[in-house]
C-alpha cells in the first residue's frame, strides 16, 4: 500500500503561500476541514438519525406500496397473504397432524394463527435485515444518510405489514369467541417491545449481512429452526411434557415464544396466564432493551464502512 | 502540494475546501476469480487462504495514492478513460466509499448529484419526488415548496398527467429528466457531478447545463466528471486526469485536455 504515485502530477502553480509546507493534516486543520465519512459519536448518530425519520418512514412505505404495485389485487394481498398463510398452517397442523394437543378448536385456530403471524413479523424483520446494506449498496455509495435508517426502515416496512395482519387476526378472534375487552390494549406493548427487538436484530443482521451476503441463503434454515422450537403451532408445555421440565423451560423463554404468548394472552379470552411462563412481560421487556441497543450499538461500530460492501 | 495564493489580496485568499491525502480505495470482490464457476471450485476457495485473505476475494485497486487539494470556488473536471477510477474517488471524497489508507479532508458534506438509487421504478413519479427529496436530507416542508418547480422543470407533464404514473411506465428519456430534476433540486456545499450532462433531448440538456451552472453558484466547489471534453472546457478552470486509478496530470483545463486528447489520439 506503499506505492505513492503522485510524482507524474503536474502542480498548478509555485507562488509562494503561508500554507506552503503545510502537511495535508495540518492545512486541514488550520481550515477546519473534517475527515469525510467520519463516523459520528453515538449521540450525534441518534440526533442524526431523527433528524432522518421522514425518510426512514416514507423509504419503509415506499417499499410497501412497490411490493404489490404489479399485482391485479394490488394492496389487497397485504390482507390475503397472511390469511392464506394462516389457512395453510391450519390444513397442516390442526387439521391432518393434529398439533393442537390439550386445545379445544375455539382456542386453537387463534392460537395458531397468532402464533404465525407474530412469528412472522420477526422472521421478516430478519431476513430483510440481512439484506438491507448488502441489497441496496447502490443507495449506500450514492447517498448520505445514517446506515441505521436502512435496518429500521425494513423493520418498520413489517410492522405495517404485520397491521394489515392484525386486521385478519382480529377478525379470527372474533369469530372463534373472543370478544374485545380491555386486555386488547395489551397488544400494542407487547408489539411495542417485539418491534424494538426486531429492530435490533435486523441491525445485527444488516452488519453480518453486508460483510458476508451468503447469511441471506443460510437464514431460511436458521429461522425455520426457530420457528418450529418457538411453538407456532403447538403449546411448548403440552408438547414436552413428558420431557425434562428446563427444556420447556429454555423454549419459553425465547423471544419469539415470549410475544407470541403475550399477544396470545391479550387476544384470547381462555389461554389465561397459566400457559404463559413466569415473569413473561419482564422477559420481553429485557430481550427488547437487550437486543435494541446491543444491536444498535453494534451496527453504528461499522457506520463508515458499509459504503465498501 | 503547491498552493497558488495572493498573499496581498484577503479577497483572494484561497481556502482549501476538499484535501485528499495520498487516498488508496481498494474493491473487494468475491467470486472473481478461481476460473471455473463450480461448487467445489467455490469450495476449494473457502478452505484455501493467502495469508490471511480469502483467496475467492479479488482485490481491486481502484483508486491508488491520489493527493490534491480544491479551493473554494473551483470548478474542477475529472478526466480519464473508463475504469480509470474517477467515480469512486469522488464516492471517497463524498465520504461514501471507505478508503483503503489516506485521507480526505473535507468542509461540511460534499454531495454526489444523483438519487436514482433511492427511487423505485413501482411508485409514482409524484411519491418518487417526495421519496428522492427525502432521501437527500430535505425536509417535507422543503419539498413542498419545491415539488412543483421540480415537476415543471423535468418536463414530465407536458404531455399529459404523466407524474401521477408508475416510474417503471416512462420512456428512459423521462425517467432521466425527472431524477435530474430531483437531484437538482437541492443546493450543495461541495457538488459532484457524474457524468450527468447528457441525458434527455436537446431541450432538456440546455436547461439542465443552466441549472448546473446555477447550482455551480451557490455551491463552493465543483467536481464534475465526464467523458465530454466539451462540457468539461465549458465548466471548469482545473482539471484533474486519472488513468488506472493514479493522477496522471492536475493543472489548467486547457493544458490537460490538450495532453488528454494527444494521448487519447482525438
Amino acid at each position: 500500500m506503499s506505492d505513492t504515485t503522485h510524482d507524474g502530477a503536474i502542480a498548478t502553480s509555485a507562488r509562494p503561500s503561508p500554507d506552503d509546507g503545510l502537511t495535508p493534516g495540518e492545512l486541514a486543520a488550520r481550515y477546519g476541514l473534517s475527515v469525510s465519512g467520519a463516523r459520528p459519536g453515538l449521540v450525534e448518530y441518534v440526533r442524526q438519525l431523527w433528524g432522518r425519520r421522514h425518510f426512514i418512514l416514507a423509504f419503509s412505505q415506499a417499499k410497501l406500496t412497490a411490493q404489490y404495485s404489479q399485482a391485479k389485487l394490488g394492496q389487497l394481498w397485504q390482507v390475503a397473504t397472511p390469511l392464506l398463510n394462516a389457512l395453510v398452517y391450519y390444513l397442516i397442523f390442526g387439521l391432518i397432524l393434529g398439533a393442537g394437543r390439550g386445545m379445544s378448536k375455539e382456542i386453537y385456530i387463534p392460537f395458531l394463527v397468532t402464533g404465525v403471524f407474530v412469528f412472522t413479523f420477526t422472521q421478516t424483520s430478519v431476513m430483510a435485515g440481512v439484506r438491507a446494506i448488502s441489497g441496496n449498496l447502490g443507495l449506500v455509495r450514492a447517498l448520505h444518510f445514517p446506515r441505521a435508517s436502512l435496518p429500521i426502515s425494513f423493520a418498520l416496512q413489517q410492522l405495517q405489514q404485520l397491521l394489515f395482519s392484525m386486521v385478519v387476526l382480529l377478525l379470527i378472534v372474533v369469530g372463534f369467541g373472543s370478544y374485545p375487552s380491555l386486555s386488547w390494549l395489551l397488544v400494542l406493548p407487547a408489539l411495542g417491545l417485539q418491534f424494538v427487538f426486531n429492530v435490533g436484530l435486523a441491525m445485527i443482521m444488516a452488519r453480518l449481512g453486508s460483510k458476508t451476503p451468503d447469511l441471506a441463503q443460510l437464514m431460511p434454515f436458521i429461522m425455520r429452526t426457530w420457528m418450529y422450537a418457538s411453538g407456532v403451532m403447538f403449546s411448548i408445555k403440552e408438547m414436552l411434557s413428558e420431557r425434562p421440565a428446563w427444556i420447556a423451560e429454555v423454549l419459553m423463554y425465547n423471544p419469539a415464544a415470549i410475544y407470541m404468548d403475550l399477544v396470545r394472552f391479550a387476544l384470547i379470552d381462555r389461554y389465561d396466564a397459566s400457559n404463559l411462563a413466569s415473569h413473561v412481560w419482564l422477559a420481553g421487556g429485557l430481550w427488547a432493551l437487550l437486543v435494541g441497543a446491543a444491536g444498535f450499538v453494534y451496527f453504528w461500530k461499522a457506520e463508515e464502512r458499509y459504503g465498501r460492501g | 502540494m503547491a498552493v497558488a495564493d495572493h498573499p496581498h489580496d484577503p479577497l483572494d485568499a484561497r481556502v482549501p475546501t476538499v484535501i485528499a491525502d495520498d487516498v488508496h480505495i481498494v474493491y473487494r470482490v468475491s467470486g472473481g476469480s478461481g476460473g471455473k464457476g463450480s461448487a467445489t471450485a467455490a469450495l476449494s476457495r473457502i478452505l484455501r487462504r493467502d495469508r490471511g485473505e480469502p483467496r475467492g476475494v479479488r482485490k481491486v485497486h481502484a483508486v491508488r495514492g491520489v493527493s490534491f487539494t480544491a479551493y473554494r470556488g473551483e470548478a474542477i473536471g475529472l478526466i480519464g478513460t473508463n475504469g480509470s477510477g474517477k467515480s469512486t474517488l469522488l464516492r471517497a471524497i463524498a465520504g461514501l466509499l471507505p478508503t483503503e489508507s489516506g485521507r480526505v479532508y473535507t468542509d461540511g458534506q460534499p454531495s454526489l448529484l444523483g438519487v436514482n438509487a433511492a427511487l423505485m421504478g413501482d411508485l409514482t413519479g409524484e411519491r418518487n419526488v417526495i421519496l428522492g427529496g427525502l432521501a437527500m436530507g430535505m425536509s417535507r416542508e422543503e419539498i413542498r415548496d419545491r415539488y412543483q418547480a421540480i415537476v415543471d422543470f423535468s418536463g414530465i407533464n407536458e404531455k399529459g398527467d404523466f407524474i401521477t404514473l408508475p416510474m417503471r411506465t416512462y420512456s428512459s428519456g423521462m425517467g432521466a429528466r425527472l431524477r435530474f430534476a430531483i437531484a437538482a433540486a437541492k443546493n450543495h456545499d461541495v457538488l459532484m457531478i457524474d457524468e450527468a450532462l447528457a441525458t434527455g433531448d436537446r431541450k432538456f440538456q440546455i436547461r439542465s447545463e443552466e441549472r448546473i451552472r446555477e447550482l455551480r453558484k451557490e455551491a463552493g466547489t465543483v467536481f464534475l466528471v465526464s467523458h465530454s471534453n466539451k462540457s468539461i472546457r465549458d465548466t471548469c478552470d482545473r482539471v484533474l486526469w486519472l488513468e488506472k486509478g493514479e493522477l496522471l496530470m492536475d493543472g489548467p483545463t486547457d493544458e490537460v485536455i490538450r495532453a488528454y486528447e494527444k494521448e487519447t489520439g482525438k
